[in-house]
């Protein structure tokens, strides 16, 4: 078990994209064993939040802290994991020569790689490439990917997509056992989450 | 997590990932090995002339295979998402762009390399030059990797960069064509080429340790 110091605060955050003002003076605070979940129309800027929290996009106020420290003076990027729309993964590669890519631009988390794999179902799919997999099977790669590196903050950019009812179901059950373990989440979902025994903050941008 | 094996890490993904798909080698050597064989068929049956000019022939083309191959460098990635999680790596990016670079060139600068003593013996290079030449073309290509990543780090955003992009990176590629072209053609007379091959020298190094940082800086702009 982690210690639960771990936090993540934005305060005052907004996004101007094309002299669109898509949010201001935006602020949360999340704590360890929370799940953040944005939501807002199509445009409402959850994507642009969640590049924000990555660091891809500079924010056009505010400020971000990490365990108390301003994020770039911190452990956060080590801490983090992000798995957004595009999946990160290379399909000439197979599945196991990508998480292996994956574990060593990271540090190696609480999962072994074959865990990971029997944990989103992907046993005995090691020696395949990732071309030859359907399109949940490429998302649940992807996530497995957040279970073999050290992480504590979990930011999703919908990580639902095309993934079946068991698939979602099975995501769940993940995000509950990275929550009792100490972890947090930030997501974006257009489907109904079901997260019992977790505290779930919601913030609507739109 | 260390960084030395992330470093190895990214060079043996793609290498993997170059064997696989073939092409990204073949291109650039093809465009190198055509554009020269062109030349003599183009000037006709003039081989002093064709001597006199080898050195240009060989680096220019150098220069545009060089060229030619440098959008393949983060462009998969970039599509793919595999850039984003590179740059949300704990590791500094510049190093682990350094070993994208590194790659890179061992995929389409090594080749060149190893066909160049051939073309130039083709052209009618004097014996005495190809040692030069290999050692200008060793030298030199890193260069020209290192460089036009910047190129394409600042591009690579862009759906249509091409044109931009060899804006950008030829006039930069320029000493790198002026001072290999020169000791190539000095070393053909027997005269000395020490002081352009130190000139090569240092704008490798500088390169080496200058390229990573703005094209680190870049990519991160670029998938904003």
């Amino acid at each position: 078990m982690r210690p639960s110091i771990h936090s993540l605060a934005g305060t005052d955050l907004s996004c101007i994209r094309d002299d669109r003002v898509l949010f201001e003076q935006l602020a949360f605070e999340l704590v360890a064993g929370q799940v953040l979940l944005l939501e807002g129309k199509n445009g409402s800027g959850k994507t642009s939040l969640l590049r924000i929290l990555c660091g891809f996009r500079e924010p056009d106020a505010g400020a971000l802290h990490w365990c108390g420290d301003a994020v770039k003076d911190s452990q956060f990027y080590a801490q983090m994991a992000y798995v957004g729309h595009l999946d990160g993964i290379k399909k000439e590669l197979t599945v196991l020569e990508n998480l292996k890519m994956s574990l060593a631009l990271s540090s190696v988390g609480h999962y072994s790689i074959d865990q990971a794999l029997n944990k989103v179902h992907l046993t005995g799919y090691d020696d395949i490439l990732v071309q030859a997999l359907s399109a949940g099977q490429k998302r649940r790669l992807s996530l497995a990917r957040l279970l073999i590196t050290e992480n504590v903050l979990w930011i999703l950019d919908e990580p639902f997509t095309s993934l079946d009812k068991q698939g979602i179901a099975l995501i769940e059950t993940l995000m509950a056992e990275h929550c009792a373990n100490g972890g947090m989440i930030v997501l974006t979902s257009h489907h109904d989450i079901d997260l019992p025994g977790v505290d779930v903050q919601r913030i609507n941008l739109s | 997590m260390s960084l030395s094996r992330a470093f190895f890490a990214v060079i043996r993904r793609d290498l993997v990932l170059a064997l696989r798909r073939r092409s990204e080698i073949a291109n650039p050597l093809l465009f190198f090995i055509l554009v020269i064989t062109l030349f003599p068929l183009g000037i006709g049956a003039q081989p002093h002339l064709l001597q006199a000019i080898a050195p240009g022939i060989i680096w220019v083309s150098a220069l545009l295979a060089a060229m030619l191959s440098l959008d393949s460098l983060f462009r998969s990635d970039f599509d793919d998402g595999s850039l984003e999680q590179l740059l949300l790596s704990p590791h500094p990016t510049s190093v682990l762009v350094l070993a994208k670079i590194i790659a890179h060139w061992l995929v389409t600068g090594l080749p060149l390399l190893i066909v160049a003593p051939l073309l130039a013996v083709f052209l009618g290079m004097p014996n005495h030059a190809l040692g030069i030449l290999l050692l200008t073309l060793l030298l030199g290509t890193p260069v020209l990797s290192l460089i036009g990543a910047i190129g394409v780090a600042l591009t690579v955003g862009l759906r249509r960069g091409g044109m931009i992009l060899s804006l950008l990176v030829l006039p930069l590629y320029v000493p790198v064509l002026i001072f290999a072209g020169n000791a190539v053609q000095m070393a053909g007379t027997g005269l000395p080429v020490d002081a352009q091959i130190n000139i090569l020298i240092a704008i490798l190094l500088m390169a080496l340790v200058l390229a990573p940082l703005p094209v680190a800086a870049a990519l991160k702009m670029s998938v904003n």
